[in-house]
């Protein structure tokens, strides 16, 4: 059985993430203890809240998380564990990620309702083994206010539209992300975390 | 496209869902659990769960039956009544709730809304207010006056499960609550609350369009025809109802078709 951590780095609800994974029979961890971290076969950085708060509180982190990936181990980032992965984020000012994946975290445009909550749809970019079993079209729960702007567009999986048209996910070799909850998304959102955690078996 | 959302709301009292006529009135309508089991199932976008005799009685949440509905649904659930503190709000997200509704608080305490927007983030507050209609012959200066069908009216603020009136414009408070910080408006009607003959579309589409936040229209719903109007007439972004899901009148699946086939962005299953 697949053993995976959620970063737990302070506030937020990690119950129904760790409640999601739970369904997929993989063995759920909620941690910040380096050790438990360094010892699993997969993470998962979950997102509520501010960037700012989040890329302090796992500062003391950071190079574990990214030697984790250097040996090829799989990492999902979701909402704004997706926009910690990037290389920097204009939400509070300027500041840096941790540079996983290139390219910046920027403000919806202001002609539509700020943060964009609720159901949207994903238009599918490319085949990926995230979205075996999700149809084309289907419906996502997003809460955020910022987006993804990669500058390799080759790493955009899926697109969705609000206000302009952004990346929804994103995935570049072992780095999975999502910029909606897959473990609010009903059905679908439980597709594609047992997909992740096939490819943990993988 | 982002979809309109459909929101069955669960007024609770000693674990048990209820839904009072006009806030008053209290019936037993079930198990909280067991009927988010069946929305999810049936399509709810979200769930609304409040504790409305917390604020009243100054009794915390009932955290528990948080826990148990966030250990059987996977779809994002808000947890309200008698939110007063950042550690109220604390203990209900990590009891499973994804947000909070902060109403009576927000009122009394004018810095608890900023300061929760600081700690949790936008997404997960959620100001809740309750307004009822004050008709008047005339404009007023510090009033945002509105001509309705019915007349000539401002919208009042009222705090502690409508039982307290402010004197504080609603309108004019969610601007306020907007400039804040807080993510969404459930916006209820007093007036309209348990009545099953419409929302009130005139104040739930001023206050969407004097702000900039997702608005969830609350108070009215009897038809599915109702739930149309508000999301049309009205420009709300999400519908919450009580009454017609709980009591079977309808199911979430039949409105959320008959919203469809009008031409309402909605996620079918």
């Amino acid at each position: 059985m697949p053993k995976i951590s959620i970063i737990n780095y302070g506030v937020g609800n990690l119950r129904s993430v760790r409640r999601g994974l739970e369904r997929t029979g993989a063995e759920i961890l909620v941690t910040h203890n380096p050790k438990e971290i360094r010892e699993s076969d997969a993470i998962v950085l979950p997102g509520v809240g501010a960037f700012s708060t989040a890329i302090r509180d796992l500062a003391s982190l950071s190079d574990l998380l990214k030697q984790h990936v250097e040996e090829g181990k799989p990492i999902l980032g979701i909402c704004l564990g997706l926009q910690l992965l990037f290389t920097q984020s204009f939400e509070g000012g300027l500041l840096e990620g941790l540079d996983l994946i290139k390219g910046d975290i920027v403000k919806l445009p202001d002609n539509v309702k700020i943060p964009q909550i609720g159901w949207n749809t994903i238009d599918i970019v490319k085949h990926h083994s995230l979205l075996e079993g999700v149809k084309d079209n289907s419906y996502f729960y997003f809460v955020h206010s910022y987006i993804p702007k990669p500058q390799d567009t080759t790493v955009i999986v899926t697109t969705t539209e609000y206000g302009t048209k952004f990346p929804s996910i994103v995935a570049k070799q072992n780095i999975f992300a999502t910029q909606f909850h897959p473990e609010k998304s009903s059905n679908n959102g439980l597709i594609i975390l047992n997909n992740f955690v096939k490819n943990v078996r993988r | 496209m982002l979809a309109k959302r459909i929101i069955p709301c669960f007024d609770v009292k000693d674990g048990k869902v209820v839904k009072g006529i006009q806030f008053i009135n209290l019936k037993i309508e079930g198990d909280p659990v067991k009927l988010a089991e069946v929305y999810e199932k049936q399509g709810a976008d979200e769930l609304v769960f409040l504790d409305i005799t917390a604020s009243h009685e100054k009794r915390d949440i009932l955290l528990e039956t948080v826990k148990r509905i966030a250990h059987v649904v996977s779809i994002p659930f808000t947890v309200g009544g008698g939110i007063r503190s950042i550690s109220d709000i604390k203990n209900a997200l990590s009891s499973g709730a994804d947000k909070v509704t902060i109403n009576s608080a927000a009122v009394n305490n004018s810095n608890l809304v900023k300061e929760a927007v600081k700690i949790f983030g936008s997404q997960c507050i959620v100001v809740a207010i309750d307004a009822k209609r004050a008709y008047v012959e005339n404009d007023s200066n510090n009033k945002i006056v509105v001509d309705t069908p019915k007349g000539k009216c401002w919208w009042e603020v009222y705090i502690e499960g409508g039982r307290i009136p402010t004197g504080i414009d609603a309108i004019k408070w969610a601007i306020t609550m907007n400039e804040g910080g807080a993510g969404e408006l459930l916006l209820t009607s007093m007036d309209c609350d348990g009545m099953q003959e419409g929302y009130d579309n005139p104040l739930t589409r001023s206050i969407s369009e004097a702000t900039n936040l997702p608005i969830i229209a609350s108070g009215g719903a009897g038809t599915p025809e109702d739930i149309y109007k508000v999301l049309t007439e009205g420009k709300a972004d999400a519908a919450l109802a009580a009454s017609i899901f709980h009591r079977s009148i309808y199911s979430i699946a039949k409105v959320k078709n008959y919203l469809s086939q009008k031409g309402i962005p909605i996620r079918l299953q």
